[in-house]
């Protein structure tokens, strides 16, 4: 067919496109204003528990009176923040954009299976996400029981909740579109040659996390119909009997159960973890192979780990329910998965670490975030082991010592990897080559930064400061002793702000220069690099689909006359 | 510029792209009405007293509707076996004997749940929890029955045209229409007996 040589208006090329490199592009712009978002909501509460009660600079105006920041409203912007995190930048950032404008190239794959589907996806997710972050302009705000919406609290709490839950419901329909379609891409799609264990570890890494997204969400779309039935017809799926709130008894049948709600949430929300932290590991492996020019080290042993891993994860969601009463046995059962599960962790970890070894490193920017990567993931993992055993977890559990541990899993660990990505394929999207100072300058103030907002959560977590006070714990005795760490955290998350308008020039200039890259300029093996046309991509994105003979870390092969040997080259 | 294997099946995994995607879809609805039904258990064992089905439902009108089901997939596969053999006319035929078992199956539906309303105390979802977890599942189900009847419906009507110019995509979409519709008679198949008899 010859519809690719019609010219396309501006409408159907960029926004009603089915192409996936194209909605692959929705999703990476889409998900980085979502970050953007959401990281501002968090620099206005870092300035409430830096200085508690003063009226933020700025943006006080819009928030209440005297420009100080209302407990409500901290609230709303604490559940927000980790919602939009989350749910519409990270996951849709490592899982939207990078899978589903790479996974087709490094299979050797013309587009997604179901392009449609994609597209429907796409917009899907962003109606959703609209809807999500509309609850700020309903009666009452934007959700505010945090992000997990624990119940009674959730089903008592405003409108913005209802809005939350109707939001939550379009994410999840977008993230089985995609699943689905990645899913099926993997399988069906793959082009000749290009066997299981012939795939580069981004596009494993990829298809266990669409498998995670396809069955560990739908529990949380049956929990979020139930808690819609609760708010607004008035059942009793999560209310017990009797329950009084602001003094009153509560008018309904009761006989509920709030754990029901812990259950299915953790059900979804643990793999989610692993939602947010696989892609980042895919992304890693093919930077680190690429800039130490060897290959990776255990590639089987990998593959084997990440599968074990995304299993596990479904059998490991209550270790995030110690202190809610549901038993010693069902406790110890979750001790020991959680236990068998950081096995597969340190297996990856330890491959990646390993394969730096001896490796000629090229410390370009991606690099670097892929290096940084190791050690952050590797504290944010380590912090969690106390997390997973019920006599630790009594005493940290609800402080801040839990919000450094995911924050360094998720922010300067997957976000690292996930700017490890952009930088090192911005060359693919774009055919033009990312300032290397002004990425090497983004790298170090932002590791710096990260380091300075989340390493001083253990301290004030040991300490018990727990992760919900609106004041930064200032009216607490216990507190007191690290109160002042709140004020290195905020100018850290600050500056941490700051730093990213190295990013943010860079993507600029990079895009109006003139200078354009080469198609390979990494010299990588896979067949993204090797056989694509030259950027930007047209449609159908190979001119002729390759045949794939070589495994995907060939590098350095001895006896060969260049130091890479591309997947689609017989050798 | 086609997308391999959306029509004929590729050689090593013996699916075409639809069928694998359709199998998919149904693992996450099995998960959707597995989370359901594990929050019903969950309801169930963690109160004293549950009532039994017959005190609020009634088996006899619902054992009418899993005929009406278990009738309307065994049309739909003849359907497709029409389809595989050469034989439109039939195909039309046993889709509309289907969209008509699907419609008695709305019908009675409508009919059990305004009489839960119209009792005297009403039988609400608000009344207590088994009625609240029977009328969120029934209803989830009854709307994918009522996106069973638009999509069989489509293929009946509009859809059919298909079958003159793609012949072979047309049937493996019928055959995808009705894995799906088997997956939503499977499911009623577990909510009669959980719901009505336990």
């Amino acid at each position: 067919m010859s519809e690719e040589h019609h010219p396309q208006s501006f409408w159907s090329k960029y926004i009603w496109s089915t192409d996936h490199k194209v909605i692959g592009i929705q999703y990476g712009i889409t998900s980085l204003l979502w970050l953007l978002v959401g990281f501002a909501l968090m620099a206005i509460m870092r300035y409430q528990l830096a200085y508690p009660g003063s009226p933020v600079p700025i943006v006080g105006s819009l928030l209440g009176e005297g420009g100080i920041l209302p407990s409500e409203m901290y609230n709303s912007l604490g559940a927000m923040h980790g919602t939009i995190m989350i749910f519409l930048g990270v996951v849709p950032l490592a899982f939207g954009a990078f899978g589903n404008y790479l996974v087709p190239l490094q299979i050797g794959a013309i587009d997604m299976a179901f392009p449609k589907l994609n597209a429907a996806s796409y917009w899907t997710y962003f109606l959703g996400s609209v809807i999500m972050v509309s609850g700020f302009f309903v009666p009452g705000g934007a959700a505010n029981s945090g992000w997990t919406s624990y119940p009674p609290l959730a089903n008592t709490a405003t409108m913005g909740q209802t809005v939350w839950l109707l939001g939550m419901i379009m994410l999840i329909t977008s993230s089985l579109l995609g699943s689905v379609n990645i899913l099926v891409t993997v399988i069906q799609l793959r082009a000749d040659g290009m066997t299981w264990m012939k795939l580069p570890i981004f596009v494993w890494t990829q298809f266990i996390t669409a498998f995670l997204l396809l069955l560990a969400f739908p529990p949380l779309e049956a929990a979020g119909v139930l808690q819609l039935m609760d708010r607004l017809i008035n059942t009793s799926f999560f209310m017990p009997s009797g329950l009084v709130v602001s003094g009153e008894v509560l008018q309904n049948a009761g006989g509920g159960s709030p754990l029901l709600w812990q259950h299915l949430f953790w059900f979804l929300a643990h793999p989610e973890v692993y939602v947010l932290i696989l892609p980042a590991f895919g992304i890693v492996s093919e930077v680190i192979a690429n800039n130490t020019r060897k290959p990776i080290k255990g590639y089987k042993s990998l593959v084997y780990a990440m599968i074990f891993l995304g299993f596990m994860s479904f059998i490991v969601w209550a270790h995030h329910m110690y202190l809610t009463g549901m038993g010693t046995t069902i406790g110890a059962f979750f001790q020991t998965t959680t236990m068998i599960i950081s096995i597969p962790s340190v297996v990856i970890l330890t491959a990646l670490l390993l394969s730096l070894w001896g490796g000629s490193i090229r410390f370009n920017t991606p690099m670097l975030f892929a290096l940084g990567f190791l050690p952050m993931f590797g504290i944010g993992g380590l912090t969690g082991l106390p997390l997973g055993l019920a006599a630790a977890d009594i005493h940290l559990h609800d402080t801040y010592y839990v919000i450094g541990h995911f924050h360094y899993v998720v922010a300067p660990g997957t976000i690292f990897a996930l700017f490890a990505g952009i930088y090192y394929w911005f060359p693919k999207l774009t055919g033009k080559r990312t300032n290397e100072t002004l990425g090497k300058l983004h790298f170090f103030s932002s590791f710096i930064c990260m380091n300075g907002v989340f390493m001083p959560m253990f301290v004030t977590g040991l300490a018990g400061v727990s992760r919900r006070l609106w004041d930064g714990g200032e009216s607490y005795a216990h507190a007191a002793g690290v109160f002042q760490l709140n004020e290195v955290m905020s100018v850290s998350a600050w500056l941490l702000g700051v730093a990213q308008l190295f990013f943010i020039v860079n993507m600029v200039i990079s895009l109006r220069s003139k200078k354009t890259s080469e198609v390979n300029p990494w010299n990588a093996t896979t067949i993204d690099w090797t056989d694509t046309t030259s950027p930007p991509l047209g449609h159908g994105n190979f001119d002729k689909v390759p045949t794939v003979y070589n495994g995907p870390y060939e590098y350095s092969v001895p006896g060969s006359k260049q130091d890479f040997l591309p997947q689609s080259q017989k050798g | 510029m086609d997308i391999p294997f959306n029509v004929k099946e590729r050689p090593d995994t013996g699916l075409y792209n639809g069928k694998l995607g359709i199998w998919f879809f149904l693992a996450s609805e099995v998960m959707l009405f597995g989370g359901l039904f594990s929050a019903y258990i969950f309801l169930r064992t963690g109160v004293d007293n549950w009532p039994a089905g017959t005190d609020y439902l009634d088996v006899p009108l619902a054992t009418l509707n899993t005929l009406f089901l278990i009738s309307s997939s065994v049309t739909m596969v003849m359907s497709w076996a029409s389809l595989k053999l050469n034989d439109f006319k039939k195909y039309k035929l046993y889709t509309l004997i289907t969209l008509l078992f699907a419609f008695g199956f709305l019908v009675i539906k409508y009919f059990e749940y305004s009489a839960k309303f119209a009792h005297n105390p009403p039988y609400l979802p608000s009344t207590n929890n088994f009625l609240g977890i029977y009328f969120t599942m029934t209803g989830l189900h009854v709307l994918h029955i009522i996106g069973g009847i638009l999509v069989i419906g489509y293929f009946y009507g509009p859809g059919s045209t298909m079958w003159d110019s793609e012949p072979e995509r047309f049937t493996n979409r019928i055959e995808i229409v009705g894995l799906y519709w088997h997956f939503v008679d499977l499911v009623w198949i577990f909510l009669f007996p959980v719901l009505y008899l336990l």
